[in-house]
């Protein structure tokens, strides 16, 4: 077996974002006098990120399969002022509130999903008149008014804090089982014989990977502790890299996203698979419903001005999903939402009028996308 | 002293850790068709892509001469101003547009950048003309056949003043009397003057039509000579190094029961409604055998297969039985199901997910076998395919590269594993070695026997008459959507297949 070279194993595409990542938190904190970097600063931009994360994760996996869902930021904003109406107007608890939520975004995702992989209307069209739809219904359900308050244990999930004690645990289990993960995988390579390399390079990356997580929760402990929406969001990658990884669907869904007729041929229930994608999806726009509105304490159809749906396929694609599907990690997403994060909230942090932060948005979006094409063609 | 109009001088063309070129150096004579034969792999598509200027001057070592000067192109269209065309092996033509459109793009007759249609229609008519293509110009390429399509590519090329027309693999896509006639084409634009390198594994094509032949082997010119001095059992063993006795590995098959059987199954046709693509087939395949399908493309070979495996576009209409008992297939899944895979002819479309692994693309039938609710078990995935890797001796530095990092024939043993993987008990075989090498073809046949000797039954669908004729054991021609003849593959000879395939029996 040869060995890879080192700019071979590492995923250069990774690599640059981290350091415009790097770059950019550099130059915020010259720029704000340090403030940038404090640790309030940083807990409040990471809760931020974890909102357009969770949306980001949902939306990878739609653009894996070749698709596009414009609807997500609507849905979102619908679900959420669906549940208001739950629990300001009906009274009801919250943990009923939230599982009809969520129920609600996996209706709304499996009946998109189902027009999409069984009429043959194009996703754009599809998701494009969801997003019509939903823009409508917020403003149907609410009048336009906020509906507001929520109950203390909701406001719990976008304002509240794991005690610092339990962050420590929670990521000293993350790290070990980080461990565990790469021993597992590295025996598999062995008794097959496709080992490409040595074990002080595994326990490097395992050693990066969890001086990451350490220094993570070391600073958002600074603060107050992981944001509950950090936690949710760290829950929901691992889920969704298992499910996109491991299990027999997630590979259906890169097979039917790389090539849909072979993937039929392969004996693949495409349109079933395309299904759940989309439900899963709208679970997660449910998710960051709770998300969002738990910290507005109301449901408000100003929820329809964010372009969230925007963030989303921005994250995804800025994390390496390639927009002609069948490529794309869940993972990225969360460093795609992070940088674009960094942007809002270092440059509103700068005094800058808002529209530096379209701007600057949208030249990094493209030039990810281009830099990804430049070494893809010297690749070749 | 002979006149040379093209000149290649030690190319050599490294990628990262290949060698693609290793000091490429022939000569092609004015007037002539030269022809290049070699493996998959050999590093043909890369030399074309020197010379075509897909690969600009500076990105390869070593000089090629044109016309007796240097050659520094930068970009196709310098190259394509010097007068050398290139027909690739995909073409390159565009759908829905008219052939007058194609012929022209990028080249149209204009005044201050407005078209001249009435020009264009009237020079497009001439050059179709010339090719012996009888349509109009204004007729859709969508609407053409494979056949016509590549008449097009051609007459798009004399539309550029081509001097020297370079041709991959023009024959893979086409049947035999489409390729008479692009043969007899070829031959008039070398008598109209036009140089022609011709790429092509189909050797009896190569000793028709060419002048003189450059075997590449490994990224090597191994020989150059006159056809004259050359044989068909010369080319081949100068192409892959050794000595190769028989092109098709029979043995002697043992027919079983009936296996498989399809009754008075008629498929309507997708375009024209009210008319039936196929029309009430009933056959019968017998465990231990190799049944050959033939006839020409577009004849519904391909068409009625696809719709037994529940992906044709429009639902056939009839019975299908899998060892005695009926099956009712409505999409691939239950064609897996019931044992029924197919092979598809197009590789790259419908049989490989090109920028999945070897794993993932081996185990892509067979989730089920490689998982426990759901959750996939990375050792046995790794373990069948290192098997069949193995066991089909699929060449590949590992596992988890890429498919389209891979030769032809190495991809087709993806597929073939792929197959495997799903334990059919029949597998459509549809045109298994078009576009692979002799020794990779060699090989793939004797998986075929082995795969008859476990008891499968294999339906194997070619337009090359010497495969099925080497291959099958009992040969069944389809013609106009009918099953036209049915010969024991001891009674058949290429003339009387040929008949039945047209249809005049």
């Amino acid at each position: 077996m040869e060995k890879k070279k080192l700019s071979q194993k590492i995923d250069i595409r990774t690599l640059t974002m981290i350091l415009v990542l790097i770059i950019l938190w550099i130059a915020f904190t010259a720029t704000t006098g340090g403030s940038f970097i404090t640790t309030r600063n940083l807990s409040n931009l990471i809760r931020q990120a974890a909102f357009t994360g969770v949306m980001g994760v949902g939306m990878t996996l739609v653009i894996v399969t070749g698709g596009i869902d414009l609807s997500a930021g609507m849905t979102m904003g619908f679900i959420g002022c669906m549940m208001a109406v739950f629990q300001v107007w009906w009274g009801m608890s919250t943990p009923v509130t939230i599982a009809l939520g969520l129920l609600l975004g996996i209706i709304i995702g499996i009946a998109e999903g189902a027009i999409i992989a069984y009429t043959g209307i194009a996703p754009f069209i599809v998701t494009l008149g969801a997003q019509l739809i939903f823009r409508g219904g917020m403003l149907a359900v609410t009048g336009g008014q906020t509906i507001a308050p929520f109950q203390e244990s909701y406001k719990f999930w976008g304002t509240q804090y794991v005690v610092p004690m339990f962050g420590w645990i929670l990521a000293g289990i993350a790290i070990i089982c980080l461990l565990l993960s790469e021993l597992s995988s590295r025996r598999a390579k062995q008794k097959y014989g496709s080992l490409n390399e040595s074990s002080a390079e595994m326990f490097i990356r395992w050693g990066v990977f969890s001086a990451l997580i350490a220094a993570a929760v070391w600073v958002l402990n600074d603060f107050k502790g992981i944001p509950i929406p950090v936690l949710v969001m760290a829950i929901v990658v691992v889920i969704f890299t298992f499910i996109s990884q491991k299990t027999t669907f997630g590979r259906s869904v890169y097979a039917i996203g790389g090539n849909e007729a072979a993937a039929q041929y392969a004996g693949i229930n495409v349109k079933k698979n395309l299904t759940i994608v989309y439900c899963l999806n709208g679970l997660l726009c449910a998710v960051a419903a709770v998300i969002y509105t738990a910290r507005l304490n109301g449901g408000t159809a100003q929820a329809a001005n964010g372009n969230y749906e925007l963030d989303a396929i921005a994250s995804a694609v800025i994390g390496g999903t390639s927009m002609s599907g069948g490529v794309g990690k869940v993972s990225g997403a969360i460093l795609g939402a992070v940088i674009m994060m960094s942007i809002d909230n270092g440059m509103s942090m700068m005094n800058l009028d808002a529209y530096w932060q379209f701007i600057v948005k949208g030249l990094i979006l493209v030039a990810a996308v281009w830099f990804d094409t430049q070494t893809k063609k010297r690749r070749k | 002293m002979s006149d040379y109009i093209l000149q290649l001088q030690n190319i050599t063309k490294v990628f990262p850790g290949v060698k693609a070129l290793d000091n490429v150096t022939f000569s092609v004579e004015r007037g002539h068709v030269h022809a290049l034969v070699g493996e998959n792999g050999a590093g043909k598509s890369t030399l074309i892509k020197v010379i075509c200027g897909v690969y600009p001057y500076g990105t390869y070592d070593g000089t090629v001469s044109f016309d007796g000067q240097q050659c520094k192109f930068r970009t196709i269209r310098d190259v394509e101003k010097a007068g050398i065309v290139c027909i690739h092996q995909e073409m390159n033509l565009i759908p829905d547009m008219s052939i007058a459109e194609n012929v022209f793009i990028n080249n149209q007759p204009n005044k201050m950048g407005v078209i001249d249609f009435d020009e264009q229609h009237e020079r497009c008519r001439k050059l179709l003309q010339e090719v012996g293509l009888n349509v109009n110009p204004e007729e859709m390429v969508r609407n053409l056949g494979v056949g016509q399509q590549q008449m097009v590519e051609i007459a798009k090329a004399l539309a550029r003043d081509v001097k020297l027309l370079l041709l991959d693999e023009p024959t893979a896509a086409l049947t035999e009397a489409e390729v008479d006639i692009l043969l007899d084409l070829v031959d008039k634009l070398r008598s109209d003057g036009v140089t022609c390198i011709y790429i092509s594994h189909r050797l009896d094509e190569i000793m028709r039509l060419c002048d003189d032949i450059t075997i590449l082997r490994d990224g090597q010119t191994i020989e150059t000579r006159p056809k004259s001095k050359m044989s068909k059992d010369d080319m081949i063993s100068l192409m892959v190094g050794r000595e190769m006795t028989n092109l098709f590995p029979r043995v002697p098959h043992t027919r079983g029961e009936v296996g498989f059987e399809i009754r008075n199954y008629t498929v309507p046709h997708p375009d024209i409604p009210g008319r039936n693509l196929l029309n009430n087939i009933s056959l019968k395949a017998y465990r231990g055998e190799i049944l050959g399908i033939s006839g020409l493309m577009g004849a519904g070979r391909t068409e009625l297969f696809t719709a037994v495996y529940g992906a044709f576009r429009t639902k056939g209409e009839g019975e299908v039985f899998i060892d005695g008992q009926k099956v009712d297939i409505r999409h691939p899944m239950d064609a897996l199901k019931a044992g029924y895979f197919i092979v598809s002819e197009d590789r790259k479309k419908l049989g490989l997910n090109l920028i999945m692994s070897i794993k993932e693309n081996t185990t892509l039938s067979s989730l089920d076998k490689v998982s426990k609710f759901g959750i996939l078990n990375d050792d046995a995935e790794v373990a069948y395919t290192t098997k069949y890797v193995k066991e089909i001796r699929t060449k590949t530095p590992s596992i988890d590269v890429a498919v389209n990092t891979l030769s032809g024939g190495n991809q087709q043993k993806v597929v073939l594993a792929k197959a495997l993987m799903s334990d059919p008990k029949i597998i459509i075989l549809d045109e298994p070695t078009r576009g692979i090498d002799v020794g990779a073809k060699y090989e793939i046949y004797k998986i075929m026997n082995d795969l008859v000797e476990k008891g499968v039954i294999i339906i194997m669908i070619s337009s090359e008459m010497e495969e099925i004729l080497g291959m099958s054991d009992r040969i069944l021609t389809v013609a106009g959507g009918e099953i036209t003849g049915e010969f024991d593959v001891k009674d058949a000879t290429q003339e009387i297949l040929m008949r039945a395939a047209v249809g005049r029996g």
